[in-house]
């Protein structure tokens, strides 16, 4: 039986390698775990849903001009909102759960605001053109007894959109849903001011209260 | 909210006192749909009084080609829709689905949802058997929608 562990070292100085190989060790784990640490943050934001853009940032400005389908199939231009505070949402009509929670949750906050019929315009933008036309955006959009503007677009144009948005989009296979896909979004909603420059977002998650606070801001 | 929740109260005495429930018993309610949307949410209470665990085994209606449970989850600021898996309410306990989360999904609606009328749907359960109820179809939950207190 011979286990190296055992064996008596010949002599001293071969006790001092080993202590040098130790220290040696001992630099190179910090060196590769301060190495870790230095670059784990890049990984983690590279691998970071788009939603989590930070809409603060000097080089990303979120929103600006564009140019999608109505609901009557003729272009809309952002520049018809000028002047009117509004709230963008994306979203599509397959989607039986999320989508009018959320939109009913918006006519719903707009009637509490106590302002008036429409002091902000609801924008609804599908993320799922390929099945949302401008007829099935509108009637959409009438669901809620409450104007709210539909929108769509060719894929092109949406995904533009929703990238000048920071929203995150994506076609899922699901054998389980309606022509076997389904679309993962970006949830929260996003309010402009009358001037069209982004104010603050709505998670789904927060409260009404905050909700409404931030409404009264891009509604002042 | 303390009055609906007094009312929901009452009306649960009032048929607890006529006969005690028995087996599995469901309600809910469904959102109203209109032409050209294929899709509809409709969102079940499930109540287990029997003795012993039971299953949703399927969901089917006339109003729908196809229905199924699934689930909505958004995480990281993303919104998804997954289906649901299997769904098993314990025995003594409820389930009550609710939107942004679990909601039976209707697909290939062959008429719009109309406010005011109601859903025909048929629950299977493995152990509980069939059960044939009537949604009233609405845009928000019930306020005797049972919730957290
Ligand atoms: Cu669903």
């Amino acid at each position: 039986m011979t286990n190296p562990m055992d064996t008596d070292p010949p002599a001293g100085h071969s006790n001092l390698r080993r202590v040098r190989l130790i220290v040696w060790a001992i630099v190179l784990i910090a060196l590769l775990a301060l190495a870790f640490f230095w670059l784990r943050p890049v990984v983690s934001t590279s691998g970071e849903v788009t939603q989590r853009a930070d809409p603060g940032s000097s080089n990303f400005q979120l929103g600006g001009p564009f140019t999608l389908t109505g609901a009557d199939g003729k272009p809309f231009s952002s520049a018809s909102l000028a002047g009117t505070p509004y709230v963008m949402f994306f979203g599509f009509t397959h989607c039986p759960d999320v989508c009018p929670n959320t939109l009913a949750r918006l006519v719903r906050l707009r009637q509490q605001l106590g302002k008036g019929e429409t002091p902000f315009q609801i924008v609804f933008v599908t993320v799922d053109p390929e099945r949302d036309t401008p007829e099935a955006v509108g009637s959409y959009a009438k669901l809620f007894n409450s104007p709210i503007i539909g929108l769509t677009g060719t894929r092109a144009q949406i995904d533009q959109v929703a990238k000048q948005h920071a929203i995150y989009e994506a076609k899922v296979p699901d054998a389980s849903a309606p022509d076997g896909y389904t679309m993962d979004h970006g949830a929260a909603a996003l309010l402009f001011g009358r001037d069209g420059k982004f104010v603050a977002t709505i998670a789904q998650e927060e409260g009404d209260e905050a909700a409404i606070a931030k409404l009264k801001r891009i509604t002042a | 909210m303390m009055k609906p929740c007094l009312l929901a109260l009452a009306a649960v005495a009032a048929t607890s006192a006529t006969m005690a429930p028995t087996g599995v018993q469901v309600s809910g309610w469904a959102r109203p749909t209109v032409n050209g949307q294929s899709s509809a949410a409709a969102y079940l209470v499930i109540r287990n009084y029997g003795p012993g665990a039971d299953r949703l085994v399927s969901v089917s209606s006339p109003a729908a080609n196809m229905a199924g449970v699934h689930r909505s989850q958004i995480s990281g600021g993303v919104a998804r829709m997954r289906s649901a898996g299997s769904i098993v309410v314990p025995a003594g306990k409820m389930l009550a689905m609710a939107p942004g989360g679990l909601h039976v999904m209707l697909m290939g609606l062959r008429n719009p949802l109309r406010t005011g009328a109601t859903l025909p749907l048929t629950v299977l359960f493995e152990h509980g058997g069939e059960r044939q109820i009537r949604l009233p179809i609405q845009m928000n939950a019930p306020y005797d929608q049972p919730h957290g207190h």
